[in-house]
């Protein structure tokens, strides 16, 4: 008991500590303002890193090959010492996979039964980049910028370029799964839904963005940065991964089947024949 | 450009998921799913077996059940023969004894009458022969009415002691 009385006194002026520190600890000189942190928030015009001393870059770009890479090694982590031992009793682990797997591959099938090999492929790789994109940000990585500057590695879709990749990628996979299904009659068909990238595009990168904005001005107010953040960001990242993944999943799959669908043969000219 | 949309950047993003999506798909994906696929094959396959098994075994019991109802047949058609063969044996017993007791009767009224006769005849010799006794032993013998006349008189002798 009495040791249980010491560890959370211990914890509370471990507490109270980090915070006169945090309150006590001067400005580090020249900061950005409210404006300047949402404006480079939106544009990564500022705060750019040096890919490999080659081109500067948005941050969302490191990001994103950072989270590509985690995925990779996961993968290659998960293939090399969980998938020789899965059993056809399977145990937690091998659940979540299957579950994983299975809801991705269930949900092309379903949307697009006539071709729904490479969209489930897809889907799994796009969801699984937006769930884990997403959730990077909690991970508060730091890079630095090419003024010296150290900064939060941001969700990559939090960046217009990598939404717009996205957007327009999923869109071209629909095209490739119309000319794939139907020929160019499968173009036409997906180039009548001509808004599809834009929209795709532009409802990851806001959504992506309107979370970025709201955790920034938290965590810009010193006030507001305590405790909040639990809330704020923990759960609206969660919220955000797992909704903007099932939309664009969804969406892909829903277009891709729509448009990879046969036609069916027309009528007028086989009547037209009898007729005849 | 707007927004600060970088053309170059979009085309390393493309490349980045390019890789991702090839990456997770050989890496993570097909092996998952053909593990899926090959444990599905394999429990489809132990159904399969499972049903052959079901309808081998109800073929089995179809045929035990009409070897059944055939020995059933079997049985009821003996029975109903050996039923026919044991009433017609009753009958023809029934017949026979019939025809016994006819002849029985035939045989004994035949010697009932047979008897009669006998008797008949044996009563008439005898008859005969009491005659001739008794007119044997009326000739032999005194007149009644003089024997009845010795009693008498040996009766008034009695009473006079």
């Amino acid at each position: 008991m009495k040791q249980h009385k010491k560890g959370l006194a211990l914890w509370l002026a471990a507490i109270l500590a980090l915070l006169a520190g945090a309150l006590l600890t001067g400005s580090p000189g020249h900061s950005e303002g409210v404006q300047e942190a949402m404006r480079d928030a939106v544009l990564h015009d500022i705060n750019q890193v040096s890919l490999f001393g080659l081109k500067d870059v948005n941050p969302g770009l490191i990001s994103a090959f950072t989270v590509t890479a985690i995925l990779l090694i996961a993968a290659l982590c998960i293939r090399i010492f969980v998938i020789p031992r899965f059993q056809f009793r399977p145990g937690k682990f091998q659940m979540i996979l299957e579950e994983a797997v299975g809801l991705f591959d269930g949900m092309a099938r379903s949307s697009s039964p006539h071709r729904s090999r490479f969209v489930g492929a897809y889907i799994f790789a796009a969801g699984a980049y937006i769930f884990v994109g997403t959730l990077f940000e909690l991970l508060g990585l730091q890079a630095v910028t090419t003024h010296g500057h150290s900064i939060t590695l941001p969700a990559p879709l939090s960046d217009i370029n990598a939404a717009i990749a996205m957007g327009t990628l999923s869109y071209l996979v629909i095209v490739s799964g119309g000319i794939a299904g139907n020929g160019p009659k499968g173009i036409g068909k997906a180039l009548k839904e001509f808004s599809l990238p834009i929209s795709m595009s532009f409802r990851l990168f806001g959504a992506l963005l309107s979370g970025l904005l709201v955790t920034e001005l938290v965590y810009y107010y010193v006030n507001l940065s305590f405790v909040l953040p639990v809330i704020v960001g923990v759960m609206f990242t969660l919220l955000h991964a797992l909704i903007q993944t099932y939309v664009l999943t969804m969406l892909t799959a829903l277009y891709y089947g729509e448009v990879s669908e046969p036609s069916p043969p027309k009528e007028k000219k086989k009547k037209a024949k009898k007729a005849a | 450009m707007p927004l600060n949309i970088d053309w170059q950047q979009i085309l390393l993003h493309w490349m980045n998921l390019a890789i991702l999506v090839g990456g997770l798909y050989f890496i993570l994906f097909k092996p998952v799913k053909q593990f899926m696929e090959k444990r599905d094959a394999y429990y489809r396959e132990k159904d399969e077996e499972a049903e052959a098994k079901l309808a081998e075994a109800d073929r089995i019991k179809a045929e035990y059940q009409a070897k059944l109802d055939a020995a059933d047949e079997e049985i009821r058609q003996a029975r109903a023969k050996s039923q026919q063969a044991a009433q017609q044996a009753a009958e023809e017993q029934l017949t026979r004894a019939q025809a016994q007791a006819q002849q029985l009767l035939v045989h004994a009224r035949t010697e009932a009458e047979h008897d009669k006769e006998q008797i008949l005849r044996s009563s008439q010799r005898e008859l005969r022969r009491l005659a001739a006794a008794a007119t044997k032993k009326l000739a032999m013998e005194k007149d009644p009415f003089d024997q009845f006349l010795d009693l008498a008189e040996e009766g008034a002798k009695h009473e006079e002691r």
